[in-house]
């Protein structure tokens, strides 16, 4: 039983086809790594297995409140202290206790520190904290490594393969090496839509007027 | 729910957080309107329902781009979309949040103000039962039209032009409920009307609010 699966899949950004026929399936313990040049459409392909933005064509199969998406932004309260953005998403997903993510990204000693205080990598321990607490089994990670110090990429390189090694997933747009020999490696170059006709309708209110 | 709720109240509450910007609106729109218009009581007491309607709508619209805004820039409106808890239930926690840090300060501090501009005694009750009746309409309203106009640079302008007409059948009935208990009439009727609007926009706006920003997601 594969935890997602997603068949001949092709995403879309401001009307234009990205990449398409893609095609996978990750089972429990799978990770995945997306490979690609900027503006391929990694981002655009994650924030649509995502649910944010829906597919052009093509299938995606995952359970419901399956998969956990982290993005460019790390979705932090400058206003709250790391505790509170953590207990926050915690609730919010119904997730467990925070005290086990705060450990696994070394965030303990940051704990009562607000998060405008914290420097751009520390935020970024603190939002790849944030997947922990949501309890979901597939994490959907965008450029995960951006602004980490060498030993934090190792801590979340351990924190990703405890999740795997509790029957997670992960698909992981980076470009990196994290230290995941079992990793599969998805090459987007070949997926890139070929023809640039444009999608007949506008995807939004901000792209018709904006 | 009530998470989502008790960050929204704690952020507004904090240094930064624009609590108190409507509330310091509404006093600086009543302090000058006598100056502007003249002192004399007769005057005063004649105008001051509308001009403390007018006064506590535009009050309201002051901070509504802030509902979505922030939450869209930091990434965690993608995140909120993405949980279990419906989109639906977040806008109507987000619009409740932002009446509990405008309109309700509004309503209650309303009878302060109200004496700035001479508004007849028997009409003090009133003005405060009307301003909680139609207030939640307003943030309601509002937090749709923010979330038609989140991402959109400048988009504060557009949000403003496009919630002012929704914002009128409030106005209207609400300044009617307060003139009318002014003078001595029944303001039951108008106060009802009132109650309608904000009962319908409450059912309403939610859905329509999320589908925008699932729109705007995108």
């Amino acid at each position: 039983m594969s935890l997602l699966a997603v068949r001949d899949l092709a995403v879309a950004r401001g009307g234009l086809r990205a990449v398409e026929g893609v095609s996978f399936s990750l089972d429990p313990g799978g990770a995945l790594v997306l490979r690609g040049p900027n503006g391929i459409g990694k981002t655009t392909l994650l924030r649509t297995l995502a649910g944010l933005q829906p597919a052009v064509a093509g299938v995606i199969e995952a359970a419901p409140d399956a998969i956990a998406y982290a993005g460019h932004s790390d979705g932090l309260k400058p206003a709250l202290t790391v505790t509170e953005n953590l207990r926050f998403w915690s609730e919010i997903f119904g997730g467990p206790d925070i005290a086990a993510a705060l450990e696994a990204m070394n965030l303990r000693e940051l704990a009562a520190r607000p998060a405008h205080a914290l420097s751009a990598g520390q935020k970024r321990r603190l939002g790849l904290a944030r997947l922990m607490v949501t309890g979901r089994p597939v994490w959907l990670l965008d450029e995960p490594t951006v602004s980490l110090d060498r030993a934090s990429v190792a801590l979340f390189a351990a924190m990703l393969r405890a999740h795997l090694g509790r029957g997670g997933a992960a698909v992981i747009a980076t470009h990196i090496e994290l230290g995941l020999p079992e990793a599969e490696i998805l090459e987007l170059g070949p997926y890139r839509a070929r023809e640039t006709r444009r999608e007949s309708r506008p995807a939004g209110f901000n792209e018709a007027f904006g | 729910m009530r998470a989502l709720l008790i960050r929204d109240l704690r952020l507004a509450t904090r240094a930064g957080g624009g609590f108190g910007l409507a509330l310091a609106f509404f006093l600086i729109v009543c302090t000058l309107v006598p100056f502007g218009v003249g002192p004399e009581g007769g005057t005063l007491s004649r105008i001051a329902p509308g001009i403390l309607w007018v006064g506590a709508l535009l009050s309201c619209l002051l901070s509504l781009d802030r509902i979505f805004a922030l939450d869209f820039e930091d990434g965690s409106l993608d995140l909120l979309a993405t949980a279990p808890l419906p989109l639906e239930g977040a806008v109507a926690i987000k619009a409740l949040a932002h009446w509990l840090v405008t309109g309700l300060p509004l309503a209650l501090s309303a009878p302060v103000f109200a004496l700035l501009l001479h508004l007849p005694g028997p009409a003090y009750p009133w003005l405060v039962a009307s301003l909680i009746l139609g207030t939640p309409a307003l943030s309601m309203l509002g937090a749709f039209g923010a979330a038609v106009t989140v991402g959109l640079r400048r988009g504060g302008l557009l949000l403003s032009l496009l919630v002012l007409p929704l914002y009128v059948p409030t106005l209207i009935f609400g300044a009617e409920a307060v003139r009318r208990g002014a003078a001595g009439a029944d303001p039951v009727a108008p106060l009802v009307f009132l109650a309608a609007i904000t009962l319908a926009t409450l059912a309403l706006a939610p859905f329509a609010a999320a589908a925008a920003l699932r729109v705007n997601l995108r």
